[in-house]
């Protein structure tokens, strides 16, 4: 590629115009650019949440005592349940197996003798419905808490005597109200580039192949860097249009914080964008039908964003293949810096691997993506 | 009729399959995804590197330092004495969480004090973030209770039991999720392209100067996509019993019966993209600006039971949160066909609505 190549000479703008008025004509583009991230960050924002509240659980109460009754309250009491009454362990397995409720406890009918007793166990079976395992755990662990320290409050009254407890005080750093949009927004920003730059990019190429315009271009004297710089600088804009809707609206509409520099994240992005781009591009010289770009995109570049970029799931609790195979896709870097520039701030030690790893990426995959689009000219 | 609506659906087969590399793209990538999530997706997590600040030397903050130590769960990756450190390691993602113990701990325990330890989290990875609190938790209240009661009382306090998955195995319930997803988007995908290829080729009009009715070339795409749908879901429910050991204990004609209607579903949609689109990229992108709000409100990855009143409403409309729950309860609880009627039902006036609206269009399109 040669400096004169990079000029924006009279052609070349000609090119970017076609490019422009394209995306234009065809509103589907735009809203992937600006619709989706604003349908999408409204819909997590304020439709999605990791942690259990209210959770219908049932409480099967054999023994109908003051102290049953009173763990029902305390099940009651925590913002985490909406206690359910059952006479019988049968009618709360229905409800369980219709999904009526999340669980339940059993008090069977010697619960009040065991509860005072402190040497004895007390008798409460916590029964919950492993299907969503994820909920499942976390229900177990609240259930278990709140009978824990309900045992442990109507002992103490008895006994009258105030006994030390260790507790844990928690503080989440970047963090503190652990609110999940905080993540997903970084998050967010990964999914919108990757969309924008392989998605769109290998379609619109491979539909120039697919309707023979690819080849009605290249008779024009126009050269193949410029139609091909003439998509990047055009999806590249169209990229940086999803990334400023997407942060405007997580900082105005929910409150993201962002305490790393602007200037970093312009950066980072523009160099992730162009990664995703030469990823587009390089799959659209592969499949020279729309279908089978679509499906590639998808696989190569959005769900590896989505699963394998600590997005959603913890890379270090992953098996070591799996870690060994999330470092050679760029999203993983790119979500890294994002988390750390919204919640943390710019942290070198973070941003600089992260911003190598990128750029490497960056050259490597456009030079592939150039010199196979070339090839496939002959 | 019939003979003319079978030319066509060997046609539609033809196209999907003569080219080399479509065909790779209606098996590769289910596959692909199918081993990446069951490998990668999972919401456990362990060896968790964890960086202790203690300032209190007596016994019983080291027996507590010592029981994060032994657990599963954490590794101790690194000490410190002085808050600066703590604040570096957490920065720069060395560990995960600190524990910090102060120095008046064992004193105010032994004392009857209420005894506080911190545990500083990364803020930034929430998610995981929420997980480690957990079982820090977990592991502070049993401190507390065998101090109090001894250990074998300690064990016994309460019996716990997850039905239907004893362990918490992620997998159990991601993969029968899967098996949804992955079904609908390779329908989906198939049948929204399928018309709007045909029109941005010009076959379109070919198409329509044969005898075949509207109505017969709707069927002819839909039985194609239905028969790949249904074998794909197949297939991976197979995969995910035999290769990765979930347990598929539920009744197989309840399975097949709930794939199809859900299949069709998935067709109605995406042939309504397909008669709205001009283009295969606007179809394409139809798809995905579709269905990704569509992943989100299906209980895939978070309970819709959490959600807000306004998105559970939403998801009233979605045929993946009802074949979410048909899969995993199919998979792992045995429902019966009782149980399944109010899943089943919704999908059934899915399919019919937006296979007929479909046809609305596409016959008002014509003239």
């Amino acid at each position: 590629m040669s400096a004169s190549d990079l000029l924006p000479g009279r052609r070349f703008r000609g090119l970017l115009r076609k490019e422009f008025v394209q995306i234009v004509r065809d509103p589907s583009s735009i809203a992937i650019a600006l619709v989706m991230p604003v349908v999408l960050l409204l819909l997590i924002g304020f439709g999605i949440s990791l942690d259990a509240r209210k959770v219908r659980f049932g409480v099967v109460d054999e023994n109908r005592s003051v102290e049953s009754a009173g763990l029902y309250h305390a099940f009651a009491n925590t913002p985490y349940f909406r206690p359910v009454s059952f006479l019988t362990a049968r009618e709360a397995e229905a409800a369980l197996m219709r999904g009526d409720i999340s669980g339940f406890a059993v008090l069977r009918s010697d619960f009040s003798r065991h509860v005072i007793d402190p040497v004895r166990t007390a008798d409460i079976a916590i029964i919950v419905n492993g299907v969503d395992a994820n909920t499942a755990r976390i229900v177990t662990g609240y259930a278990q808490g709140v009978v824990a320290v309900w045992l442990l409050g109507h002992r103490r009254d008895r006994a009258k005597a105030a006994a030390p407890a260790a507790s844990v005080e928690h503080r989440y750093w970047f963090n503190p109200e652990i609110r999940s949009t905080n993540f997903i927004v970084p998050g967010l920003i990964a999914m919108v580039m990757t969309m924008i730059g392989a998605l769109l990019t290998a379609l619109v190429v491979a539909r120039e192949w697919e309707r023979g315009t690819m080849e009605a271009m290249m008779v024009t004297p126009a050269s193949m860097t410029e139609l091909m710089m003439g998509k990047l600088v055009a999806y590249f804009v169209l990229g940086l249009g999803g990334l400023a809707v997407s942060v405007t609206i997580g900082l105005f509409v929910f409150e993201v914080p962002f305490r790393g520099s602007f200037a970093v994240l312009v950066g980072v992005s523009s160099v992730f964008l162009i990664v995703s781009l030469a990823m587009g591009l390089l799959i659209s010289t592969v499949a020279r039908s729309q279908f089978v770009a679509a499906q590639l995109a998808f696989l190569i570049t959005f769900m590896p964003a989505l699963i394998l970029s600590g997005l959603m799931f913890d890379i270090e609790s992953m098996p070591g293949w799996i870690q060994a195979a999330t470092t050679v896709f760029p999203a993983r870097y790119f979500v890294s810096s994002l988390q750390t520039l919204f919640l943390a701030g710019t942290v070198w030690p973070v941003l600089l691997p992260n911003l190598a790893a990128l750029l490497a990426f960056a050259v490597l995959i456009l030079a592939v993506a150039v010199a196979r689009t070339r090839r496939s000219l002959e | 009729m019939w003979r003319r609506i079978r030319s066509l659906i060997l046609k539609e087969f033809l196209t999907l399959w003569k080219d080399r590399k479509s065909r790779m793209v209606l098996v590769v990538p289910p596959l692909v995804q199918l081993v990446l999530f069951a490998s990668a997706a999972t919401f456990d997590v362990t060896d968790v590197a964890l960086g202790v600040w203690q300032e209190d030397r007596a016994r019983p903050a080291n027996e507590l330092v010592g029981r994060f130590a032994d657990s599963t769960a954490f590794r101790v990756a690194a000490t410190y004495d002085n808050p600066r450190d703590v604040e570096r390691a957490i920065n720069a993602q060395q560990v995960k969480a600190v524990l910090h113990i102060g120095q008046t701990f064992s004193a105010d325990l032994a004392a009857g004090r209420p005894a506080r330890v911190q545990l500083l989290l990364d803020g930034r990875r929430s998610n995981t973030s929420l997980i480690v609190q957990s079982y820090a938790v977990g592991i502070v209240e049993r401190f507390n209770l065998e101090r109090r009661f001894g250990r074998a009382a300690a064990d016994l306090q309460i019996e716990t039991r997850a039905w239907f998955n004893p362990n918490f195995e992620s997998r159990w319930f991601i993969l029968p999720g899967l098996t949804a997803l992955l079904t609908m988007v390779a329908t989906m995908l198939i049948t929204a392209l399928s018309v709007a290829r045909e029109r941005e080729l010009g076959t379109f009009e070919q198409l329509l100067v044969t005898p075949l009715r509207p109505m017969e070339i709707l069927l002819g795409k839909t039985v194609p996509a239905l028969c790949i749908g249904f074998v794909e879901a197949n297939v991976i429910a197979a995969i995910a019993a035999l290769a990765y050991g979930v347990p598929f204990i539920g009744n197989v004609l309840l399975f097949h019966v709930a794939v199809i209607l859900f299949v069709l579903a998935a067709i109605g949609i995406g042939l309504v993209i397909s008669s709205i689109a001009k283009t295969q990229q606007q179809a394409i992108l139809g798809v995905f600006l579709l269905l990704s709000p569509a992943t989100v409100l299906s209980g895939f990855i978070s309970p819709i039971a959490n959600m807000p009143e306004w998105t559970q409403a939403l998801t009233y409309v979605n045929p993946i949160r009802y074949m979410m729950i048909l899969s995993r309860g199919v998979f792992l609880q045995d429902i019966d066909w009782a149980i399944a009627w109010h899943q089943l039902w919704p999908m059934a006036i899915i399919a019919a609505v937006t296979l007929a609206y479909a046809t609305w269009l596409f016959a008002r399109k014509l003239e």
